[in-house]
């Protein structure tokens, strides 16, 4: 049977490193673009004072950047370690984007960022310009590819059951590339990369702006950061709601859990603002709602229905009991490959076979599984719905938010106006909230489609590896030993790099600055 | 339709790539990892070691990529070999990539103090993220030739026996040697093209030298251990080259000694285990000869034929069973579909010329040695 020990454990220890890669990845996605606007400036320009910006938020980017590497190792090689029957079941699908990815996208950005660092004076403006772009390219063609993994696993398509190796195989490619989750996802995902990239030059530059320091860098790129962050909060709010959309389709339980929508409401549905939705009860008291809003904004329409959480676990009531007829032609298929009749069954109800699995939990046969178990699988299709609620409205409220504080921010800079001290203090104190948005916009699609590993296909109690507790536990204060420490060291070495400021070294020989431009010292205004 | 390339093709041609990409791993990160053992050694004053570190400085990340494509190359192409193998060796893992972890971040932030007991903290973190991956990277294959011990059950499921300490047995630890020995010597071949001439220079040419005539002496060891060992597996007559990826459909046997049938069979692999002698020698010979690209050019040979004899000497077999040999990978049963294996194959032939491309042009552009007055003028060296 299957020690589900490990199983939470694993759980934990991907969240706990997925998460922490997290907080280095969408940093690099926004402030690499940052970097291709400021250098181009440079390049167009030709004026100096860019190159010292450039460089400045370079090295910041640096810093960041080693630690989304380090910390992406663990990730690549995570599914083997400790998903490896998830890595057996799907790895004809989800192992395809992951190999794109690093033949793609991290040799790009892997072989440029060397030369973006080391190239200043081996190279032309346009040429180091180029390095730079690739660099950005790069980064967000990684996001493109891990998010289409990740959207197969959201939406499983193109792809199906073969009993003879006893895994999902591909036999649609494009439908996995073209996954509409998976574009969602993308434009949310790496939308989201570029708010926070803008909140955090935006806050920093607010910071110099405040101490009456290196006023003549914060005040450009404090304009960049508005602008590049205006659209960008646009986006992530506009193709948020996207994401909700595509969810309509594909996980409606998903949709269900962070409305905490218990039963099916005529159409148009409402949406909650408020409420605390209760697992034991199943219910939601002192509900706030807005009327039609959800109906509006997931199906497009004044006239479709959303369902409602005890709808869908009475569906998956009726998957479940389907699957287990083909779990059960698989089973005879086992021992005799050229069994037809079985074959004809495992046709005709394969679609649910993943439902048949989420019985194991309860009995090691699910032909054997009593209706009262099937009724308790089916319950566990519900995620932690309070979880869910919550955490989407904190991050749908602070999407509304971004929006707000960078209308305000290119407001300012259209006018000219960098001492609204009020404003700034601001800037320098919201620094954090991206970040938080982020990991609840992750925490939420995860567990949102939870019991799963792959929606309706592999539960996530199967997915694991054979490990030991010891073992697990092992890993898990080791990375986070690890990771704390280079946590620390990470931050410190931030703030003092912030608060040393965009100082160049001075130029070592004359006659070599004046050929190439010069790295002239700043002056603190 | 008939398939343009069939199933059989298709998977030889994956499983020559899986060499091609771990070969390119060793010959180019192989460098780093062997530069970084070597740091604390070789360059003694903080001058020395900033220009052994920034000799690799602004290409080791691009290098590490073909060790991550490595990894997702397996996945795709051998979803089996990547869930058996990592979760198998998962203490071992866990070593190797904290390890790894410890490269990029030693890289970066190293210099970014002047305090001098912080910078020699990060050159041995940087010493242990080279030195431990090249160990536990032979010790791995080492285990590999032994036999792992897993077993699958009917779900294909994998369950394994035996921890972290026993993948140290003396024939794991030659072949753990082994690769640090190939590593450091390409790594101070590496050295002797990339820094000025001078003591470090020197430093790392005595060391190569050893390293040259220990890989040779231990890989004659590892070959005679293999030959007269409890080692070696075989098929079985009946298996279909292009049947369904289903271990337990096809039929292997532990036979000792069978992982020298291929070179009675094929007599032109041994060009492979004649390479892996041949390599070090000529490395050995550009080294003394102050000939710095020939030892360059003997060490990457060395390390293409070192690995290649691994790979030859179990084909089919990829990763054998020790306790269980029917459950054992090859590569007729453990490969991801014909279309999988297909579409992938299409990318690469894509992909892989343009970064070999691009990465040329980059190092084309970095061409030159580092100089200790690099260190002291230019702003952007770590
Ligand atoms: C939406 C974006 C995104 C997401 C969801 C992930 N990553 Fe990531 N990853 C990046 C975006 C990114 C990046 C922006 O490209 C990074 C971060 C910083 C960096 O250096 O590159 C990166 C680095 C990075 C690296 C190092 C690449 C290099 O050497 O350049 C690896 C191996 C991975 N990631 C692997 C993964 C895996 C297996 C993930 C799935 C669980 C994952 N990442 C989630
Ligand atoms: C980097 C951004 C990501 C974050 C912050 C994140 C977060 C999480 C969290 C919180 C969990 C635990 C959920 C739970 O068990 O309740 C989880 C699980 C998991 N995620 Fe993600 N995730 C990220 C990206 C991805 C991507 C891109 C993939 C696949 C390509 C992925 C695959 C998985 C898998 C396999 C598990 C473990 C099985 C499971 O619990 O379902 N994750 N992740
Ligand atoms: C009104 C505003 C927003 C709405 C309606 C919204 C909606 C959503 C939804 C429905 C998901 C889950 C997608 C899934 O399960 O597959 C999601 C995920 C996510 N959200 Fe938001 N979001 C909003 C604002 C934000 C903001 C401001 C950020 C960060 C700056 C953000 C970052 C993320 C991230 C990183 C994910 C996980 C990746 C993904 O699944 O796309 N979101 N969002």
């Amino acid at each position: 049977m299957i020690d589900m020990a490990v199983v939470e454990l694993s759980r934990l220890q991907f969240a706990l490193t997925a998460l922490y890669h997290f907080l280095f990845v969408p940093l690099t996605l926004g402030l690499s673009f940052l970097l291709v606007i400021m250098e181009s400036i440079y390049v167009m320009t030709g004026r100096p004072i860019w190159r010292t910006i450039t460089r400045f938020w370079g090295k910041i980017f640096g810093i960041n950047f080693v630690l989304g590497v380090a910390t992406g190792i663990t990730m690549e090689f995570q599914f083997g370690t400790n998903w490896s029957y998830y890595s057996h079941y799907v790895g004809d699908v989800f192992g395809a984007p992951l190999a794109i990815e690093g033949l793609m996208a991290f040799f790009l950005e892997a072989t440029f960022v060397g030369l973006m660092f080391f190239g200043w004076d081996k190279l032309s403006k346009p040429a180091h310009l180029f390095t730079t772009f690739m660099v950005a390219l790069g980064s967000n063609l990684s996001a493109l590819w891990i998010l289409i993994a990740n959207g197969w696993m959201q939406h499983p398509t193109g792809a199906r059951f073969n009993p003879e190796t006893m895994r999902m195989e591909v036999h649609d490619f494009m439908a996995v590339l073209f996954n509409p989750v998976a574009q969602a996802k993308f434009v949310h995902t790496v939308s989201a990369g570029y708010v926070c990239a803008s909140v955090f030059v935006l806050g920093i530059s607010a910071w110099y702006l405040l101490k009456g320091k290196w006023t003549a860098l914060a005040r450009r790129s404090f304009t960049v950061a508005a602008a590049f962050g205006l659209a960008s909060s646009l986006s992530v709010v506009v193709l948020g709601d996207e994401s909700g959309y595509a969810l309509t389709d594909n996980q409606k339980m998903k949709l269900a859990a962070l409305e905490a929508m218990w039963h099916t409401e005529p159409a148009p549905a409402g949406i909650a603002v408020f409420g605390i939705p209760s697992l034991e009860g199943r219910e939601t008291r002192y509900e706030v709602k807005i009327p039609y809003l959800l109906g509006l904004i997931s199906t497009r329409s004044f006239t479709g229905e959303v369902s409602g959480i005890f709808e869908l676990v009475a569906k998956a009531e009726d998957r479940i009991e389907n699957g287990v007829h083909a779990y059960d032609a698989v089973e005879r298929l086992k021992t005799d490959r050229h069994d037809l009749a079985a074959r004809e069954q495992f046709e005709r109800h394969k679609l649910d076979l993943g439902y048949a699995m989420l019985l194991k939990r309860f009995v090691a046969d699910p032909r054997q599984a009593t209706p009262d178990q099937i009724r308790q699988a089916a319950w566990t299709t519900v995620p932690n719905v309070p979880v869910m609620f919550w955490v989407f409205r904190v991050m749908a409220g602070l999407g509304f938010f971004f929006i707000l504080f960078f209308a305000c921010a290119f407001y300012f800079s259209t006018i000219r106006r960098f001492d609204a001290r009020w404003f700034l203090r601001t800037a320098v104190w919201i620094i954090p909230l991206p970040w938080v948005a982020i990991e609840f916009g992750w925490i939420l699609a995860e567990i949102g489609r939870q019991p799963w590993a792959v929606e309706g296909v592999l539960p996530t109690f199967l997915a694991a590896s054979s490990l030991t507790v010891a073992q697990l536990w092992t890993t898990i204060v080791g990375f986070t030993l690890l990771y704390g420490a280079l946590a620390v060291i990470e931050v410190r070495l931030m703030l003092a790099t912030i608060r040393h400021g965009p100082v160049e070294p001075p130029p070592p020989e004359p006659d070599v600055s004046s050929s190439t431009g010069g790295y002239t010292p700043l002056p603190a205004e | 339709m008939a398939p343009l390339l069939d199933y059989e093709t298709l998977r030889l041609i994956w499983w020559a790539l899986m060499g091609v990409l771990l070969i390119g791993f060793a010959l180019t990160d192989g460098f780093d990892l062997g530069t970084t053992t070597l740091l604390p050694f070789v360059a003694r004053t903080d001058q020395e070691r900033r220009m052994v570190i920034n000799s690799i400085g602004a290409t080791w990340e691009g290098n590490q990529v073909w060790f991550i494509l490595g990894g997702g190359a397996i996945f795709a192409a051998w979803p089996f070999v990547y869930a058996v193998s990592f979760s198998g060796f998962y203490l071992a893992m866990f070593v190797v990539l904290s390890a790894l972890i410890l490269r990029p971040v030693g890289f970066k932030y190293r210099s970014k103090r002047s305090d001098l007991a912080w910078r020699t903290r990060w050159d041995w973190a940087l010493f242990v993220g080279g030195f431990v991956p090249a160990l536990v990277f032979g010790v791995a294959v080492g285990n590999v030739l032994a036999g792992i011990p897993f077993r699958l059950d009917s779900d294909l499921r994998a369950f394994y026996e035996g921890g972290l300490l026993g993948l140290f047995h003396p024939f794991s630890l030659v072949a753990g040697l082994l690769s640090v020995a190939m590593l450091v010597l390409h790594g101070a071949a590496w050295l002797a093209i990339k820094i000025e001439r001078g003591v470090v220079h020197d430093r790392a040419s005595r060391f190569g030298q050893m390293a040259a005539i220990l890989s040779i002496v231990l890989f004659a060891l590892g070959g005679v251990m293999t030959a007269t060992m409890d080692m070696g597996f075989r098929v079985a007559d009946t298996v279909d080259p292009a049947g369904p990826s289903n271990p337990l459909l096809a039929g292997a046997v532990a036979a000792p000694g069978a992982w020298l049938d291929n070179y009675a069979r094929y007599p032109w692999m041994l060009v492979s285990p004649a390479l892996g002698f041949v390599g070090p020698l000529l490395a050995l010979f550009g080294i003394r000869s102050g000939r710095e690209a020939l030892a360059f050019s003997g060490s990457s040979l060395g390390a293409l034929g070192i690995i290649s004899t691994v790979g030859l000497s179990m084909f089919p077999f990829i990763l054998p069973s020790s306790i269980d040999p029917a459950s054992s990978l090859t590569v007729w049963n453990a490969s991801s579909s014909h279309l999988t294996l297909f579409i992938m194959l299409v990318v690469t032939i894509f992909f892989l010329p343009i970064v070999l491309l691009y990465t040329a042009w980059v190092y084309k552009i970095l061409f030159g040695r580092v100089t200790l007055r690099d260190v002291d003028t230019n702003p952007d060296f770590y």
